[in-house]
């Protein structure tokens, strides 16, 4: 257990390296500067250059790769040009958001999936399971920021129940928050309720077919001990790979869907950060999302020794 | 003599596949008695593991259906008494274990837990009582420290253990039949041996009755009383296993006697002689004997005309035209 963790941590921080080069010579090579767009069209060269220097921006790739690492590594953290703070901070502050909001979108998704997907593979090729699959291509096909409009369009300007957008923040109302981010986990969930659904109908029907549910029924065990015990656990497997990707991915915000509802999550934050060249949010959120990723991946594949046994934690 | 057991009367059982209905099972009859081991003995497809999951109502379906026929254990047709009193019966009264230990266990529950379910579902025991009475189970089919092994997974044993784990959870509720579908196909000859033995002492022990499904004629002669061949579907002879080793009549049986080596016997050296030609497919509908193809003696009634079973002995039986004609019969091996 402890080597294989050490053994992770060290594939995770080698990974982070070299995202970490990866997002930097991106950034680096991307055209426009940082310092014309601070001082406006009309600055004189000479402050253009004292700003320059200033950011650090007139030395070379590694140089300024290096700095920013050791920004990182002391916890300094780089600052924002365009909000005037640390990054570390604003990452904080965005994550309030978007965290619970990929939390969220990850229960509605799997409270959904799970019942559905077992629910269809119990029934296959019936009536349920052919109504299930219809429902599940639908959520394929429709694209979330368009669900993400229908919600509003029903629950907020219809019924009046949620409000159309914006977020009050946690400190100050925590049931408005809720209820802010509410829709969009919605509609972020059941778009990928529908993946998930597919996935676990497929992983039970074929561990349907299995020698060990044969062996489960010839026991005299009850039809429900036979699906939710036997055949689940073994069915989850490939289920939870998936799951972890999502949470990852969600976690790294969900740009379109916070622009729809005016979140200030982390994906609003990178999308404006792009848009005002303010390069070191964009360096260290990106970063952030990289780790996310991989730390996720990382939980999910201690939950695999945790499931199925013939994972070894070595 | 009392009533037996289990009584199989004319099962019939199809699979609806994209080629046709293919009838697996055509009309088998098999009763065994209690405290009897009967033999069911075929090559691979002749319909035997069909025949034993449909005791059991654990055939597919779809695909498969149980078309016809009745399975009366102990007075009870299984194929009537609905799913819920079937199940009840499942690893209580009938019990099963299957060819591929590898396979038929769990892999992510620990097997003291499947050993113990049967007792927790028909006996109502609580957990730590089953778990107890499954280790004392999984000492008697001699898994060495029982005890320390119960949080063990199935990939952490053997083959030969995983087998014996089979047994245990099979046994474990005292049941009055056991079906064993090839326990011993897939193991090592010296485990083999093991297992055999294990099971005909649990046997013994417990007086219950066996139907012991296999490929290997040398299983069913030293476990069996009583030995039924099959062929594509239906049971071609049926006698005492002493019987049917010295006296084989169906031309199939004595194709696999033929076809089986014989340790120190006086054809020592010799080609195994195999049957010729190949099993004919289950979706056809044949007119006469399905043997008749790729049998020695067959002549025109053969291929017209079904033979019924006929008495040969006082319990041997065939289902062969040449039991009218016996001077057709060549000379062959």
């Amino acid at each position: 257990m402890i080597p294989y963790f050490i053994k992770k941590c060290i594939t995770l921080l080698l990974l982070l390296l070299l995202v970490s080069i990866t997002v930097f010579s991106v950034l680096f090579v991307l055209p426009g500067d940082p310092a014309q767009i601070m001082l406006g069209i009309n600055a004189t060269p000479e402050s253009l250059a004292n700003l320059r220097s200033e950011l650090g921006l007139d030395q070379s790739f590694w140089a300024q790769y290096f700095q920013w690492l050791a920004q990182l590594v002391t916890s300094q953290g780089s600052r924002s040009l365009n909000y005037d703070m640390p990054v570390n901070t604003l990452i904080v502050s965005r994550l309030a958001v978007t965290g619970p909001i990929a939390l969220l979108a990850m229960v509605f998704a799997v409270i959904i999936s799970l019942p559905m997907g077992i629910y269809a593979a119990c029934r296959q090729n019936r009536p349920a399971d052919v109504s299930v699959m219809f429902f599940t291509q639908f959520g394929l096909a429709v694209p979330e920021f368009w669900l993400g409009i229908l919600l509003i369009l029903f629950f907020s300007v219809k019924l009046g129940w949620f409000a159309a957008g914006g977020f009050p923040g946690w400190t100050v109302d925590v049931w408005g928050s809720f209820k802010a981010i509410l829709l969009p986990a919605f509609a972020l969930g059941v778009i990928r309720a529908s993946i998930l659904t597919r996935l676990t109908r497929s992983s039970m029907l074929e561990v349907l077919r299995e020698d060990y549910i044969r062996t489960a029924r010839a026991k005299g065990l009850m039809e429900r001990t036979v699906i939710y015990t036997h055949a689940l656990r073994n069915a989850l497997i490939p289920v939870l790979t998936i799951m972890g990707l999502q949470l990852g991915q969600l976690l790294a915000g969900a740009i379109i869907i916070e622009n729809v509802y005016y979140l200030p999550g982390l994906g609003r934050l990178v999308f404006n950060a792009i848009g005002q060249r303010d390069l070191p949010v964009v360096r260290d959120v990106v970063l952030f999302m990289a780790a996310a990723v991989v730390v996720v991946n990382f939980i999910i594949d201690l939950a695999y020794a945790y499931i199925d046994p013939r994972v070894k934690l070595k | 003599m009392s009533p037996p057991l289990l009584d199989i009367q004319d099962l019939q059982v199809d699979f609806h596949t994209p080629e046709g209905i293919a009838r697996a099972v055509d009309g088998v009859s098999l009763a065994v008695l209690k405290g009897e081991t009967v033999g069911l003995v075929g090559e691979s497809g002749c319909g035997k593991s069909v025949t034993s999951l449909a005791i059991l109502g654990l055939i597919p379906s779809p695909p498969g259906k149980i078309s016809a026929g009745r399975t009366l254990f102990e007075d009870r047709n299984l194929l009537a008494i609905g799913p819920q009193a079937l199940r009840r019966l499942r690893g209580k009264e009938i019990s099963m274990i299957f060819q591929e230990p590898m396979t038929s266990l769990n892999p992510v529950l620990p097997i003291g837990r499947q050993v113990a379910e049967p007792l927790m579902v028909h006996r109502n025991l609580p957990r730590s009582a089953a778990m107890e009475q499954a280790a004392d189970y999984l000492e008697r089919v001699k898994i060495p420290s029982a005890r320390k092994r119960l949080n063990d997974y199935p990939h952490q044993l053997s083959g030969g253990m995983r087998q014996r784990v089979m047994i245990a959870m099979a046994m474990i509720c005292g049941p009055k039949l056991l079906i064993a579908d090839e326990p011993t196909t897939a193991l090592d000859v010296t485990i083999q041996a093991q297992i055999l033995s294990l099971m005909m002492a649990l046997k013994e022990e417990s007086r219950m009755s066996m139907l012991l499904i296999t490929h290997d004629l040398g299983v069913v002669a030293q476990t069996a009383d009583r030995v039924l061949v099959m062929y594509a579907g239906e049971v071609v002879e049926a006698a005492p296993v002493t019987d049917l080793f010295d006296h084989p009549f169906h031309p199939y049986t004595q194709g696999l006697l033929r076809s089986m080596p014989r340790l120190g016997g006086h054809d020592r050296g010799r080609r195994l002689k195999e049957i010729p030609g190949t099993v004919p497919p289950s979706t056809e509908t044949l007119v006469g004997c399905k043997f008749a193809d790729r049998c020695p003696d067959a002549f025109d009634r053969c291929r017209k005309e079904k033979p019924e079973p006929a008495g040969i002995d006082r319990d041997h039986w065939a289902r062969c035209w040449l039991f009218e004609f016996p001077k057709k019969r060549g000379v062959h091996g």
